[in-house]
């Protein structure tokens, strides 16, 4: 019980720190990427629970991402419905889509897997490109719609915060909570060996289907928000590349840790702002990132740092006992 | 322009050429129509096939880049496919920019990308022995990008085109139109197979790779320097995709960025025959290759890359190990 007592406390001061942030940057170009920043932790919590927990790896998670996108955006821009319907309708419709799916595909491992899910997100990047009636193609879908509460409309940036957060921060407590329930062990047991989890009587294939299939429902409610505070969407932003960054925000971060997927979520959309100096090197110092950080922070962030303060003090004591 | 255009058959490359010769868009327009009309349903089902052979060739040689590598390291090395665009790309500054002639650049880029190969190995791989495949896979796509990267700093964002080796006078075969370069992408394809087969099958150090890929521990018992051998795969395959990226870049045109797409159809192509390092992966490349050019004719173009990831998803789906490697148990 202390263990969720500590995780609570946790999950409470990081809320009192969402809820001030901004008073400090109210109004700035910051505010904007703080905006991308939740989404972009949503979308790492989400491929998390399948890859850090489940272990199972998805390259096409973007795909689930842009469905919720889409289906929100058709749905209000081309057909009027009301925004939080539309979300509603897309959320359920991409996680049904996610369940159907998941039976085939997680009957495959490792690479295999990788491929699989890699080619369904490239199937739905060129549908959503070559269906120009319907989602308006490469040129993109604009005139989506803000979500709104009765008179409170979220069209500038501190409103668009306080929304995304909100969501972003539900999703932290359930999947803290998931973690730390009798699913969340079985899961890390079909991680470390599914076979034995399977011996232990847990339901492998059933379980890692409906983890798939929440990892959608949350990656598709990302996407609706996406599409209501952009009000614009197109594919480019659904592609390949984006479905690998996100696995690189969940790896940087640390697999299987909730807070881990938030520090690399933000890390990973912080700092190509901050390359945009360097202009058309950004994209070289951000390779090289990769590869340094995978080098020497294998655990990801939230265990390289305090691995870095780790290294430091054991040496020390080392010292100590051999003088004495 | 992306690897869209490898598909377009010998025939609507020699149209355009003409078209663009002619000047004059009304004759051209009922010169293609005449043209078209003329070629029957028969003939364009050879021609699709003989296009889908050259494509498929090229996403041979790429996935057995993939497969050689993953044989004897158990990585995915998801820069293959930067090699690939190197091998074009290279080719493109040595040839039409700095005049050097063609069978001197081609040796040159083989030699600069399998030079990119190895160092990649030695900084990025090597010094990580006890990674877990993850964060291989995350390292190599950092290395992808960081070489594309690269690749646009150097070369900028624009297309470039090659000349074609030999000419680009069509050659009719079967009612189908082929160019002198198809037989070249065939000629080299098949010689780089049975270099290969040689290879892996009567050379010592080709005989210590295949055992890596059996068994890397029993390996280094008898003496097998198996950290060479990791090198050798990533010069082998660095090697084979730039030639693989060289010969197909006078038909598709290159860039720094069409590396991404030819790599996963590559990688496809290993995935349907198995992850063999043989024959396996070339069928596996040919078969992606006809029916992605066959769909693109009959069915969509728009869709080709997507029919492919379509038969990949059926094939993963009914075969889960690939068509052509027999079902195994798994030791727990």
């Amino acid at each position: 019980m202390s263990h969720m007592k500590k995780e609570m406390i946790k999950f409470l001061l990081f809320t009192a720190a969402v809820i001030i942030t901004p008073l400090f940057f109210s109004g700035g170009y910051l505010m904007n990427v703080l905006v991308f920043v939740g989404i972009n932790t949503m979308l790492a919590i989400a491929l998390n629970l399948l890859l850090g927990f489940a272990g199972q790896i998805s390259l096409g998670h973007a795909a689930f991402f842009g469905l919720g996108s889409y289906i929100s955006g058709v749905l209000t821009a081309t057909h009027g419905f009301d925004p939080w319907l539309a979300m509603l309708i897309a959320a359920i419709a991409t996680f049904l889509m996610a369940f159907l799916l998941g039976f085939p595909i997680l009957k495959l491992k490792g690479h295999y897997l990788a491929m699989a899910t890699l080619g369904f997100g490239i199937i739905v990047y060129i549908s959503l490109n070559e269906t120009v009636g319907l989602t308006g193609g490469p040129s993109g879908l604009s005139g989506i719609p803000n979500l709104q509460i009765s008179s409170l409309l979220f069209d500038n940036d501190v409103k668009n915060f306080y929304l995304i957060w909100t969501f972003a921060l539900v999703t932290i407590l359930l999947s803290t909570n998931l973690a730390n329930s009798r699913i969340g062990r079985a899961l890390r047991a079909i991680h470390d060996s599914e076979i034995a989890a399977r011996v232990m009587g847990v339901n492998a294939s059933f379980l890692k289907v409906q983890i798939f299939a929440l990892s959608a429902l949350i990656s598709a409610v990302a996407g609706s928000l996406y599409a209501h505070t952009m009000t614009f969407i197109s594919p480019a932003s659904f592609g390949f590349n984006f479905s690998v960054e996100l696995v690189t925000m969940v790896v940087i971060g640390g697999l299987g840790s909730i807070y881990g997927s938030l520090l690399g979520a933000a890390l990973l959309t912080l700092l190509p702002e901050f390359l945009r100096t360097f202009q058309d090197y950004d994209i070289i110092v951000y390779g090289l990132l990769l590869i340094v950080m995978t080098m020497f922070m294998p655990g990801g962030l939230v265990r390289g740092i305090p691995g870095l303060f780790g290294a430091l003090l054991p040496k020390r004591m080392e010292g100590g006992g051999e003088n004495a | 322009m992306d690897i869209g255009s490898l598909a377009a058959n010998g025939f609507s490359w020699y149209m355009m050429q003409h078209q663009s010769a002619q000047g004059d868009s009304t004759s051209a327009l009922t010169l293609s129509s005449v043209k078209a009309v003329s070629m029957n349903f028969s003939h364009q089902i050879v021609q699709y096939l003989l296009s889908g052979f050259s494509t498929g060739a090229i996403y041979s040689l790429i996935g057995l880049g993939f497969a050689i590598i993953y044989n004897s390291t158990g990585i995915i090395n998801f820069a293959q496919g930067e090699f690939v665009m190197l091998g074009g790309m290279l080719t493109y500054f040595f040839l039409t920019v700095a005049g050097i002639p063609l069978f001197a650049s081609i040796i040159l880029s083989v030699i600069i990308a399998t030079a990119t190969g190895v160092i990649f190995e030695r900084l990025a791989i090597r010094p990580l022995r006890n990674a877990t495949p993850l964060s291989l896979v995350i390292i190599t796509i950092g290395g992808s990008i960081f070489i594309r990267g690269i690749a646009m700093l150097v070369w900028g964002k624009d297309t470039h085109a090659i000349p074609m080796f030999s000419g680009t006078e069509p050659l009719f075969l079967a009612g189908a139109t082929i160019l002198p370069q198809h037989l070249w992408i065939f000629g080299i394809t098949i010689l780089i197979i049975v270099i290969n087969k040689l290879y892996f099958y009567y050379s010592i150090s080709g005989k210590a790779m295949r055992a890596c890929s059996y068994n890397r521990n029993a390996a280094s018992l008898v003496g097998i320097d198996v950290r060479r051998m990791v090198l050798f795969s990533f010069a082998i395959s660095s090697a084979m995709g730039s030639v693989a990226g060289m010969i197909a870049a006078p038909l598709t045109m290159t860039s720094y960025d069409v590396g991404v797409m030819l790599g996963l159809k590559g990688f496809c192509a290993a995935i349907i025959g198995g992850m063999s390092s043989g024959i396996g992966t070339v069928l596996g490349g040919l078969i992606l290759g006809v029916l992605e050019s066959l769909g693109a004719g009959l069915l969509s173009s728009g869709y080709k890359d997507a029919i492919a990831f379509i038969i990949l998803l059926l094939i993963l789906f009914i075969r889960p190990r690939g068509i052509f490697r027999k079902a195994e148990t798994e030791r727990v």
